[in-house]
């Protein structure tokens, strides 16, 4: 288990106090104009040589992503943009930060927006987080207040940060689309090449990143690269913010060392699995879009991008969402296809369409309204739309279902027989169109 | 997707207007933009005229288009794109949004829909028959560890029982919101049972400084060679010693710095002779038995088939050098030398001959 110590995130819970001053004792903004002082090289190799990947979901090395951006900008100004538009379900990490540990964000935007050169930064905060965003603003103010960003400031390096925020799209979440958003249009994602890093908000260099890669650089440059590389196991290092979610005695939100184990996790956080370690059904390790992985197969894995990755699932955001027994597991995902029907941003025709069928098909198979050969077409659909949209909002509607097949078909058969006997008979399949 | 669009003409008020803090407020917001970039405000100011009518009207979308020179298709679109704009009136004390993804559903959120079917309306987005109240099942809300969870205009009510959202909607009725928060004996995201990390404040403040009297340390030390001969940052450190060709700065074109030949042929490493005979031996694995292979590129057969390319010993310029000259008008004689560098060379000078002449 991970010591206090080696915490990034001292006041996750909002216990101590939230204050710029507080924050300071808890050894934030400390030494912040010498890691400005070493310069934009030392901080990306820092980056790259700590082993941080993105704490979005996709697991991007952090250090990587920065370097891309441009030194030479022909004039334009380079933006930092901060993915707060936290709307995968079972995700509320970002939220935590935003309310309790802002000025962990606050000081990262200043480095992170040093390191690749960027003259301001946006934090896209998603629209149902209003009091979170009040925090935000506070702390922002209060770094103005004291004259750690701004013009002038004490830092040495000329930095505006601003506060931004939606209105409730899922598809927000994806850069472009965030990008799209922040100019002021439909969330709808951008088709890539061009990157971001050569044009991103107002056609200008920009990066997108998570709120947590973000607020954990300033600590990691502090501590040293070699602190956070040493814990977690090689290619998954580092300290993770866990959720621990559905039909555990004691869910929460706890910062944890990566590659810790699920029977671990859930036992020292988590009180244990609601009904005893026999009750436990399956487990979507890592948000919405992961796919999800029985009981078996789980409970000693560890809890890191490659762990999860053996297990044909995803690491994703580390939001783990627990289901026992008394779950039902086909309309636990039915809800997450219709979550996907809902978010669909409308843009591509395998998701627009794709999304409403799988999810009028999984309703069905919720009441085993179905043939059993529906299953395997459902299955089939889902590989077409996989990979054949311009954002993975497509793929995060198929990766679920696709979990589900692949480990409950049995379940979704029996409740075929269940609905009729005689499924087998020749006939048109039930149509899913409306 | 969903289909959302503006309530029916007979509701939409006939003029908005931001109020004045409101308006002060909106300036603000559309200062943050770079110049030229004004529409970035536009889901801000939408939300704020939500704010102050509770909704969205066609007047306010409109409104707000005049104040951001956009067209009003555009404003119309990002009102119906995102789901957080009411586009009809909702209930006046209170709004209840129960959030119905995967992990709140399986902690109950169906359960929480039953009591806003029996106390406000059966149907989701209706009011009830005062017009105070109305609910609707939204995804999810972002605090899926304090499920079931409703959100009421801008607060949360976390680790909701049934009864307690019975006593939650009663309370908006009346007018006095409860505190928001989670609702049962829990501090926010924590676990229920208690603390299992950063239980003492004292132990982070003093850890802080050890961690910052470790920093300095390490940071004198690296600044001293600094000024020496030597300042590697520290990550080169992880960086495998390499003379591959990426690193030799001589390799850029232009570049400043020039090779000295000789140093670079006595550098070159000479390609290893192979071995004809063992390189043309068929695997035994394939062919059973470790036999050799018949080189394919062997002269064999009638000399005049051969594509020029193919005489690798006898130069054919001299030959063919006759050849062109003796029939310099023929274009046949370039055809068959074309290919041979030597060859088209010759029969080039050849034909320009046989133009002159």
């Amino acid at each position: 288990m991970l010591a206090d110590k080696d915490r990034i995130f001292t006041n996750i819970y909002g216990r101590f106090d939230q204050s710029i001053q507080g924050a300071m004792a808890r050894g934030l903004w400390d030494g912040t104009d010498e890691i400005i002082a070493k310069g934009r090289d030392w901080i990306i190799n820092e980056m790259k040589a700590s082993g941080l990947r993105g704490r979005g979901g996709a697991g991007f090395p952090t250090g990587l992503k920065w370097s891309f951006m441009p030194k030479n900008t022909e004039g334009r100004p380079s933006y930092l943009v901060v993915n707060a538009d936290e709307s995968e379900p079972g995700t509320c990490k970002d939220r935590e930060i935003l309310r309790h540990d802002p000025h962990t964000l606050v000081e990262g935007c200043l480095i992170a927006g040093f390191a690749m050169g960027a003259t301001a930064a946006y934090i896209y905060v998603r629209g149902e987080f209003i009091r979170e965003r009040e925090a935000l603003q506070r702390a922002i103010d209060e770094a103005y207040e004291m004259g750690f960003i701004g013009k002038n400031n004490k830092n040495g390096y000329d930095f505006e940060i601003y506060v931004h925020h939606g209105a409730g799209a899922y598809i927000c979440g994806e850069e472009t689309a965030l990008l799209e958003s922040l100019e002021g249009k439909k969330g709808q994602p951008r088709l890539k090449p061009p990157f971001p890093a050569n044009m991103g908000l107002y056609g200008c260099p920009t990066t997108v990143n998570n709120v947590e890669s973000i607020a954990v650089a300033p600590t990691i440059l502090r501590r040293g690269a070699s602190w956070f590389s040493s814990i977690g196991r090689p290619n998954n290092v580092g300290t993770k913010l866990f959720m621990l979610v559905g039909h555990v005695n004691t869910p929460c939100t706890v910062e944890e060392a990566m590659g810790i184990s699920f029977r671990e996790l859930v036992e020292k956080h988590g009180g244990g699995i609601r009904g005893g370690w026999d009750n436990l059904l399956a487990v979507i390790p890592g948000g919405a879009s992961c796919p999800v992985v029985k009981a078996e197969d789980i409970i000693d894995c560890p809890m890191d991008f490659d762990g999860l990755r053996e297990r044909k699932s995803s690491f994703g955001t580390a939001a783990v969402i627990v289901m026992d027994k008394s779950t039902d597991i086909v309309k636990a995902i039915a809800r997450l296809s219709y979550f996907f029907k809902h978010e669909s941003c409308g843009q591509c025709t395998p998701c627009r369409e794709g999304t409403g069928w799988m999810w009028r098909v999984m309703e069905r198979l919720v009441r085993g309204e179905a043939q059993k050969r529906e299953i395997d077409m459902l299955l089939d659909v889902t590989k077409q739309v996989e990979g054949h949209t311009i954002c993975a909002l497509g793929d995060a509607a198929a990766w679920p279902i696709q979990g589900l097949i692949r480990n409950f078909r049995p379940e979704i058969e029996r409740r075929i027989d269940e609905f009729s006997y005689n499924a087998h008979r020749v006939e048109p399949v039930l149509v899913a169109a409306e | 997707m969903s289909v959302r669009r503006l309530a029916e003409p007979a509701v939409q008020p006939a003029s908005f207007a931001f109020n004045e803090e409101n308006a002060a407020w909106a300036d603000r917001a559309i200062a943050k933009y770079p110049e030229g970039r004004q529409q970035s405000a536009v889901i801000p100011l939408l939300m704020r005229a939500q704010e102050q009518e509770g909704w969205v009207s066609k007047a306010a979308i409109e409104t707000v288009a005049d104040m951001l020179g956009m067209p009003y298709i555009r404003v119309l679109e990002v009102a119906t794109f995102y789901t957080q704009y009411q586009l009809k009136p909702v209930g006046t004390k209170g709004h209840v949004q129960v959030c119905g993804t995967t992990p709140c559903m399986v902690r109950g959120a169906g359960a929480l829909m039953d009591v806003c079917r029996s106390k406000i309306h059966h149907d989701q987005f209706h009011t009830n028959e005062s017009g105070t109240l109305s609910w609707e099942e939204v995804e999810c809300l972002g605090a899926c560890v304090n499920a079931p969870m409703v959100m009421v205009f801008k607060d949360t009510y976390e680790d909701l029982t049934p009864d307690r959202l019975a006593e939650i909607i009663d309370a908006f009725e009346a007018g006095n919101p409860p505190q928001p928060g989670p609702q049962i004996d829990r501090f926010y995201s924590a676990p229920a049972s208690g603390f299992t990390s950063l239980t003492d404040e004292q132990a982070i403040q003093d850890n802080a400084r050890e961690w910052r009297e470790k920093r300095k340390q390490a940071w004198s030390a690296e600044a001293a060679p600094a000024t020496g001969e030597t300042a590697a940052p520290p990550s080169e450190a992880a960086r495998p010693k390499t003379d591959a060709a990426e690193t030799n700065p001589t390799i850029k074109s232009p570049s400043p710095e020039k090779t000295n030949p000789a140093a670079e042929r006595a550098d070159s490493v000479k390609a290893p002779t192979g071995n004809a005979a063992e390189a043309n031996k068929a695997d035994p694995s394939v062919e059973g038995e470790a036999k050799q292979r018949k080189n394919s590129t062997e002269k064999e057969g009638d000399e005049s088939l051969k594509a020029p390319e193919l005489f690798k010993e006898e130069p054919v310029g001299a030959d063919a050098k006759g050849e062109a000259a003796s029939d310099a008008d023929t274009t046949s004689a370039g055809k068959d030398m074309a290919g041979h560098p030597d060859a088209e060379a010759e029969g080039k000078s050849g034909s320009k001959d046989g133009e002159a002449s």
